[in-house]
This record gives structure tokens, C-alpha cells and sequence, in this order.
């Protein structure tokens, strides 16, 4: 039982970066309707520009909110050069540009700031939180950061007039242009908000895996995992599904014998397809009645 | 947004019909002209050039798979690279430890992965879209790591894999095995092409695309879905394995970390470059997959990623329909110059 | 007095096709017009074309300002709200949440709150139901959300297509009576487009008729209501 009961807490404290990675791509699949798998390299780049920034000397704080700046101002650019363009081809064409993406981020870095890992810093420390092995003041601090990130978003989304405005252009384009809402601004404005979140996420996952221009390739895909197993719409579902990620992971590691490192991945990935068959929309998705 | 289940099929598939464009003149010279320069080729370029192009030719082939999934039926698919690798270590262990015949182990490749690709539809019914694409996701991502199990391990020779041994040319034909390995896989493209268009023409195939046009109404047409949609998976999945058969023959190595997730993803680009639906595309998407990233290693091998990553967006850009929209161009240009 | 909407030569295409084939007519300030026509004749793309949301030819002029070129949120900002056929509701919202998306382009954001009690004065089944989910009203509430969503713009123009479809004749009694009350009480003009030629020439001061893409006939509301061509094909009597 005790082993149990430390597993789960050894989940959960994965789970976190999972949540966290999971909350940005929610973000931009409110925003702009599809996953994007350029997110994670997004979210390395901007993990090194801060990284970069405490080199030159800024102080902690400093360095994360002015790479959350520039993350915000990158993700604008970025859609506003690169995808609006391409707003009427078809989605897979879309997709292609992802991947374009991720391998012009991924290379560049790599050029930049090589491919060796580096340490970055916590503001949390490392010691054992509160006595246990299993879970750090990192972690702790960084489920605490995604819980209040996750409120910050519910609020916004729910009782500001811009978040309001960002739900209603994604869910009714046109309606949404019926009532006045710039539409194409709001899916510039969510590419912003996506790639500040990820670099959140960036910054809270760099000290746990270490910092290296491929760091971000597993944990994306956990990421979708856990956001499509929260249903993909919901900021609250894609914690929960992190974190569900994150312990499934761990338990299938300890409990199924001959389950190396190497195929947990796959096994909770099985397992989130099994509870997508059972319920297809995700856990927190709603259903969407299909007319002909 | 919330119309997750819809989005992927209906928005992202052309209303392509695989089949309107292949009546025209046009179309068909073209066909001809690159038949034989196809045959004749091997004659004039050296023997790594003909390794290429058989590679090319593979590609298409699983191109072409997902083609008939995704452009045929709406149903998407990132686990290609899976049904790929089955097939290939069909082929290398028949051949290897069962000494059959290389041509033979085609068809074999080809009713495993069917099968495999059937019993994988039938979870796949439930789910569709972005679900979909995670559930196959999961396969593609699993199959290196079940490939390297200890269990079976006698058999795939593990994380080493296999050495595969190259035919000969038969009856003593005097030309070398790369030459007589590309007039085979010519040969065998040509048949899987050809019945590929005469599948999406058939009673079946326009099933098919009733369910990705719209899939409540092709069922209240009579349409039986689930058959259908399994069906299509399953004959994606076996024509993928033949294309694994070929390229384990032609590369003569099957390993685990061959058939990774990037397989899936250059297979998926494939796709969008040749045009999502139109299965002459497939061999221009995977002449794209099989070339680009050696042009841009060739530009700069540092920052090939990033140039790999600007050509696609630059094909993108201008043809967002893929090859396709090049044909179709070319097409309405022939169609003015006769009527002036 | 001028018009307040002015339309010459309007042409507009879905692709190949063209729907309109040069268009012409005005709507004066504070009047209610309906457009008339068959299925297909062009009445919606007619409204459409307005909101720039089909690609088309020609001129359009609100209050003198020309809309070529301008985008759809654009032209609703400046004061031309749409009430689009299928209501356009934003199904997974309150239909407060609604509410407050008509009036989301509006800079005056304190008078929205009261704006928002006046829809609720207007049609106090929204009240009800302000927290409920849009997507759970009838066809009829639902209607009467897109037209008060329409409203909370504070809009001069107001642009309905259809707003009868799929609606009990008892309902859509109400909702004419209320547009009616809007029409005159809040100076808001209303150019709406109806199957139901009847009910729309009895609360309609102007009408005109369209057939494939083109006026054929335009008057005040009673002298086309009298028009045996009209009466014939419209009205059925």
C-alpha cells in the first residue's frame, strides 16, 4: 500500500508537468481549433531565452516575465507571419506548417545554444517537500503554479469581455464576426497566450529534465495525451488529465512486470485510447450533436 | 472549439474524387510520358540515383495507403509507420528464417497488415478526428519499443534488427540487383496503384467517400459504417505493409528505430505535398520526403532541420493543395492553349 | 431625406455562380422593409453582401459611407447588426453570455448592463433562462436571443433573415409585434427578408420584390400587398 500510495505521489508530481504542458495546448486548440506540434519547441525556445537572459545576469523574476513578454509578442508574430496566410488552406496543410516549424525552431536552437544540457535554476529550491522523497519543492511549487494558473485562465475566460470575445470567435467564426469580434485577432491573441503559457511550462519542466533543445519532444506528446484526455476544450480537464497521466504512467511502470522505461509511454497512451472509447469526447469534452 | 468530431474529416479532406481526374486526355498522356521515363531511367543514372527512386516508389506506396484512408474514408492516421514496420519484419524474417521467396513475402506482409489493420479499425470506430489521431499515435510510438521485447527478440534480432539479403535478378537477366530491384518495385507500384483507383471507383470506394463526406447521411443511405470504416483501415494497413516488404528488401536491414514516429510524420507530409486525396500525388509527396531533407542537409548541414522547415513552408505557401493544385493548374493552362 | 442604406449595381458570386445580377434599391432612416422573394431569388446573399460575407461587386453606402472593402466586423461596428438565418446562436454560452457578445464591440460598457435589462423588459423568457445554457432554448426563444443579441449593439440598421423560419405562427406573432415596438421605439430601421409575405407587408412600411437576383417590383407595403402578381405568388389568395 505504502508503495502504492508513493507512486501515485511520484504521478503526480510528473503530472504536473503534464498539466502545465497540456493547459498551453488547450489554450491554442480554444484558439485556433487544432493542436499545434510546434508548441513544445515554442516552449524550449523560450525556456533558453530565459535561461540566456540569467546568464547576461537579470534576476530570476526579471527573466521570467520578460520572456513571458516576448513569448506573448514571438506567438503573435509567429501566427501573424507564418499562419494567417495559410488561414484558408486546408487543416492537414495547417498541420504540415506545425511540423515546418518545429523543425526550423528545433534546428535553430540547436545552432544557438548547442545540444549539451544545461541546469536551470528553481525558485522553489530541491529539498523534500514537506519530508517526502517523492515530491520536491519544485514540484510542489510547480503544481501550485498550475493550479493558479489554471484560476487565472478560468477567470479570464469566464468574466473578462477579450476572453469572452476568444471563446465566442472560436466556437462561431461567423457569428463571432456578427457581433463585431476581429476574429483573425483572436487567433493571433491565443498563438500569444499559448506561447506565454508554454513558456510557463517551459520554465517550471526545465529544472526537473534539464535544458537541451530536445527536452520539450516527450513531454509534448504526454501533453496532448492529457489534453485529450480532459476533452481537449477544458483548461480543468486538462490538469486533471495531466495529472492522471502523469500517476497512470508511474503505476503501469511499477505494477505490469517487463515494463522497462521505454514502453510506459505506449502503455498510457493505450490506456487513455481504452477511456476514449468508453467516452470519446474526453473526460471534461462536451458531446457536439452531428446534423447531416 | 467543440466540433472536434468534424472538424478533421469534413474540413481537412478536398472534395477530391480520386477518380474524375483520371478520364481526362491530359492526365492520361501525362501518365504515359512518366511510365516511360520511369522505365527507361534506370538505363541513363547511376545505381544510388535508381536506390532513390525505388525509395521514392515506396514511399508512394504507403503514401498512397494513407491516402485511401485520409482522401478516401476521413479517417486520419499517424500509426502508418506501425503497419510499415510489421511489413518489413514480415518480410525480413520470412526471408531470413523461413528462407521464402522475396516476391512471396509480399502478399504475406500485405494479408498481416490487413489483418492487423482491421482488428485496429475496430477501436478506431469509436473515435474519430484528433481522437483518432492519438489512438494511432499510441501504435506508432509503440511499435519500436514492442519490436525490441526480449520475448521475440530470437526472431527480430532485437534492438540490432536484421540483415536482410538483396535478390538477384532472375532468369539471369544481365542487370544489377539495384536495376532489377526497381523494375520489380515498378512493377508492383503499378499494380497497387492501379488497383487503388479502381478500388475508389467501385461500390466500395464510393462508400467510402459517402463516409467522409458525411457520415450520418451515408449511413442513412445504407452505407454499413463500421464495415466500411474498418475496411478502409484494414486495406490502408496492408497496402502499407507491402510498401514495409519493399523497402526492408530494398534497404536490405529492418531495425526498431527505422519506424519511428518521424516515418508517420514524413508519410503524413507526403501526403499534404502530393495533395490530400489524389493518389497520383502520393509519389510527389514522397519524392518530397525522400529528397528535400537531402537538399536541405546539402545547404547546411547544421541548419538542415531549419531548412528542411523553410521549403516546406515555402511549398505550402504556394500550393496549399499540394501537387494536386499543380495539376489542376496545368490542366485549366493545357485546356486554354487549345481553345484559344 | 436620404437614404439611410443605399445599394446600385450590386453584384454577388458564390464562386463561378452569380447570385445577384445588379441590385438597386434604398431604405430611408427609421423605415421597415422587407425584402420579398422565392426560395433562392437572393434574399439572403442579398443580406450578405452587405456584411461583406459573400464576394460581390458594386456599391453600398450606410449613411453615406461607402462598405466596399470593409470587413464583416467591421461594417457591424458601425452599426449594422445581422441577425443571420439558423440564429447564429452561440449554443454552449448563457444566453447572458450571449447578450453580452452583442454589445462585446461597444465602448460605452457601462450603459450595457442596463441594455441587457431592457432585452429582458422585451422578451422576459430570456430572463428566465439567463443562465441557461443557448443551446437548451426552444427555436422560438432562440430566435428572440439572436434578435435581442442583435440589439445590444444599438444598432441603426438591423438586418434579419428569416426570422420566422421553423417558428409557430403564435410565436412569430409575438416577435413581429416586438420588432414593430422596436422599429418605432428605439428608431432602430429593420430590413427584413421573409417566407411569410403576409405578416411582412402588414408590419413593413416599404417592400420589394426580388426574383432571380434582380428587383422586379418595389412600392410601399400596402401597394404591393395589393398587387395581383404579387398576391398570386406571395400571399396566395
Amino acid at each position: 500500500m505504502e508503495l502504492f500510495i508513493n507512486q501515485v505521489l511520484a504521478g503526480i508530481a510528473t503530472g504536473a508537468i503534464y498539466a502545465c504542458m497540456a493547459l498551453a495546448i488547450v489554450m491554442i486548440f480554444q484558439a485556433i481549433d487544432h493542436l499545434n506540434f510546434a508548441q513544445g519547441e515554442m516552449a524550449m525556445f523560450s525556456t533558453f531565452i530565459a535561461w540566456q537572459l540569467m546568464q547576461w545576469g537579470v534576476p530570476y523574476w526579471w527573466a521570467f516575465l520578460l520572456t513571458l513578454a516576448i513569448s506573448f509578442v514571438a506567438g503573435i508574430v509567429i501566427e501573424r507571419l507564418l499562419f494567417k496566410p495559410l488561414a484558408k488552406a486546408p487543416i492537414l496543410t495547417n498541420v504540415a506548417g506545425f511540423i515546418a516549424l518545429y523543425a526550423i525552431i528545433n534546428s535553430v536552437a540547436g545552432l544557438i545554444w548547442d545540444f549539451t544540457i544545461k541546469q536551470f535554476p528553481s525558485p522553489f529550491g530541491s529539498s523534500p517537500f514537506l519530508g517526502s522523497q517523492l515530491i520536491s519543492t519544485h514540484q510542489a511549487g510547480m503544481i501550485g503554479v498550475t493550479i493558479a494558473l489554471l484560476i487565472a485562465l478560468f477567470f479570464f475566460f469566464r468574466f473578462t469581455r477579450i476572453g469572452l470575445a476568444m471563446r465566442a470567435a472560436a466556437t462561431l467564426p461567423e457569428s463571432a464576426r456578427l457581433v463585431g469580434i476581429n476574429t483573425s485577432w483572436m487567433i493571433a491573441l491565443g498563438w500569444g497566450m499559448a506561447s506565454a503559457i508554454g513558456a510557463i511550462a517551459g520554465i517550471l519542466i526545465a529544472p526537473v529534465v534539464f535544458l537541451e533543445p530536445n527536452m520539450m519532444l516527450g513531454i509534448l506528446l504526454y501533453g496532448f495525451a492529457a489534453a485529450v484526455l480532459g476533452g481537449l476544450t477544458s483548461p480543468l480537464g486538462a490538469v486533471i488529465g495531466g495529472f492522471l497521466v502523469g500517476v497512470f504512467e508511474n503505476l503501469v511502470g511499477t505494477y505490469i512486470p517487463g515494463v522497462g522505461n521505454e514502453l510506459k509511454l505506449p502503455i498510457a497512451l493505450a490506456l487513455i485510447v481504452i477511456v476514449l472509447v468508453v467516452k470519446p469526447t474526453g473526460l471534461m469534452g462536451h458531446t457536439v450533436v452531428k446534423r447531416v | 472549439m467543440s466540433t472536434v468530431q468534424e472538424s478533421v474529416p469534413a474540413a481537412a479532406v478536398p472534395t477530391v474524387n480520386a477518380t474524375a481526374r483520371k478520364s481526362s486526355t491530359l492526365g492520361r498522356t501525362t501518365s504515359l510520358i512518366v511510365l516511360a521515363v520511369m522505365l527507361i531511367m534506370p538505363l541513363f543514372v547511376r545505381n544510388f540515383i535508381i536506390f532513390q527512386v525505388t525509395m521514392v516508389l515506396i514511399y508512394g506506396i504507403a503514401v498512397l495507403a494513407l491516402n485511401i484512408l485520409t482522401g478516401g474514408s476521413g479517417q486520419f492516421s499517424l500509426g502508418q509507420s506501425a503497419f510499415f514496420a510489421i511489413g518489413a519484419y514480415a518480410a525480413a524474417i520470412l526471408i531470413e528464417h523461413g528462407n521464402v521467396n522475396y516476391a512471396l513475402t509480399l502478399p504475406i506482409a500485405g494479408v498481416i497488415c490487413f489483418i492487423f489493420g482491421f482488428l485496429f479499425g475496430f477501436p478506431a470506430l469509436r473515435l474519430s478526428g484528433i481522437y483518432l489521431a492519438l489512438a494511432t499515435y499510441a501504435l506508432a510510438v509503440a511499435m519500436p519499443q514492442l519490436l525490441k521485447l526480449g520475448v521475440i527478440e530470437h526472431w527480430t534480432g532485437g534492438v540490432q534488427g536484421l540483415v536482410v539479403t538483396k535478390p538477384d535478378a532472375p532468369f539471369g537477366l544481365p542487370i544489377s540487383q539495384d536495376m532489377w530491384l526497381y523494375y520489380f518495385t515498378l512493377a508492383v507500384t503499378l499494380a497497387i496503384y492501379i488497383a487503388s483507383t479502381n478500388l475508389l471507383k467501385s461500390r466500395s470506394g464510393r462508400a467510402m467517400m459517402a463516409i467522409r463526406d458525411n457520415e450520418i447521411a451515408a449511413s442513412a443511405m445504407g452505407v454499413d459504417i463500421s464495415l466500411y470504416k474498418t475496411l478502409a483501415f484494414g486495406i490502408s494497413a496492408g497496402i502499407t505493409g507491402v510498401a514495409g516488404a519493399l523497402g526492408a528488401i530494398a534497404v536490405q536491414f529492418v531495425a526498431p528505430d527505422s519506424y519511428t514516429f518521424t516515418l508517420a510524420i514524413a508519410l503524413f507530409l507526403g501526403m499534404v505535398v502530393g495533395g490530400v486525396g489524389w493518389l497520383p500525388g502520393s509519389f510527389a509527396g514522397a519524392a518530397f520526403i525522400v529528397f528535400v531533407p537531402n537538399i536541405a542537409e546539402g545547404i547546411s548541414k547544421g541548419l538542415s532541420g531549419a531548412f528542411f522547415g523553410v521549403l516546406l513552408f515555402i511549398v505550402i505557401y504556394l500550393v496549399p493543395h499540394g501537387a494536386r493544385q499543380v495539376a489542376i493548374l496545368a490542366e485549366s493552362l493545357f485546356n486554354k492553349m487549345k481553345k484559344p | 431625406m436620404t437614404a439611410m442604406l443605399d445599394i446600385k449595381d450590386l453584384r454577388a458570386y458564390y464562386g463561378q455562380v452569380q447570385a445577384l445580377h445588379g441590385m438597386e434599391f434604398h431604405l430611408s432612416e427609421g423605415s421597415m422593409t422587407t425584402l420579398l422573394g422565392a426560395n433562392g431569388a437572393g434574399k439572403t446573399t442579398t443580406l450578405r453582401a452587405i456584411c461583406n460575407m459573400v464576394r460581390s461587386t458594386g456599391t453600398i453606402q450606410f449613411e453615406g459611407r461607402p462598405l466596399t472593402g470593409k470587413s464583416t466586423e467591421n461594417i457591424v461596428r458601425l452599426g449594422i447588426a445581422h441577425v443571420p438565418q439558423g440564429r447564429g446562436t452561440f449554443t454552449t454560452m448563457t444566453v447572458e453570455e450571449n447578450l453580452q457578445l452583442g454589445a462585446i464591440s461597444r465602448k460605452d460598457t457601462k450603459a450595457i448592463s442596463s441594455d441587457i435589462e431592457r432585452m429582458y423588459d422585451h422578451f422576459p423568457v430570456l430572463k428566465q433562462r439567463h443562465t441557461q445554457q443557448a443551446g437548451t432554448l426552444s427555436g422560438g426563444e432562440q430566435q428572440m436571443l439572436a434578435v435581442a443579441r442583435a440589439l445590444m449593439l444599438r444598432p441603426r440598421l438591423m438586418l434579419l433573415d428569416e426570422p420566422s423560419f421553423g417558428l409557430a405562427p403564435l410565436v412569430v406573432r409575438d416577435l413581429f409585434k416586438i420588432l414593430g415596438k422596436i422599429n418605432r421605439e428605439d428608431k432602430v430601421s429593420i430590413l427584413v427578408v421573409e417566407q411569410n409575405a403576409q405578416l411582412a407587408l402588414e408590419i413593413a412600411d416599404k417592400a420589394y420584390v426580388i426574383e432571380t437576383g434582380r428587383i422586379v417590383m418595389s412600392g410601399t407595403a400596402s401597394e404591393i400587398a395589393s398587387n395581383e402578381a404579387v398576391r398570386k405568388s406571395y400571399l396566395g389568395y
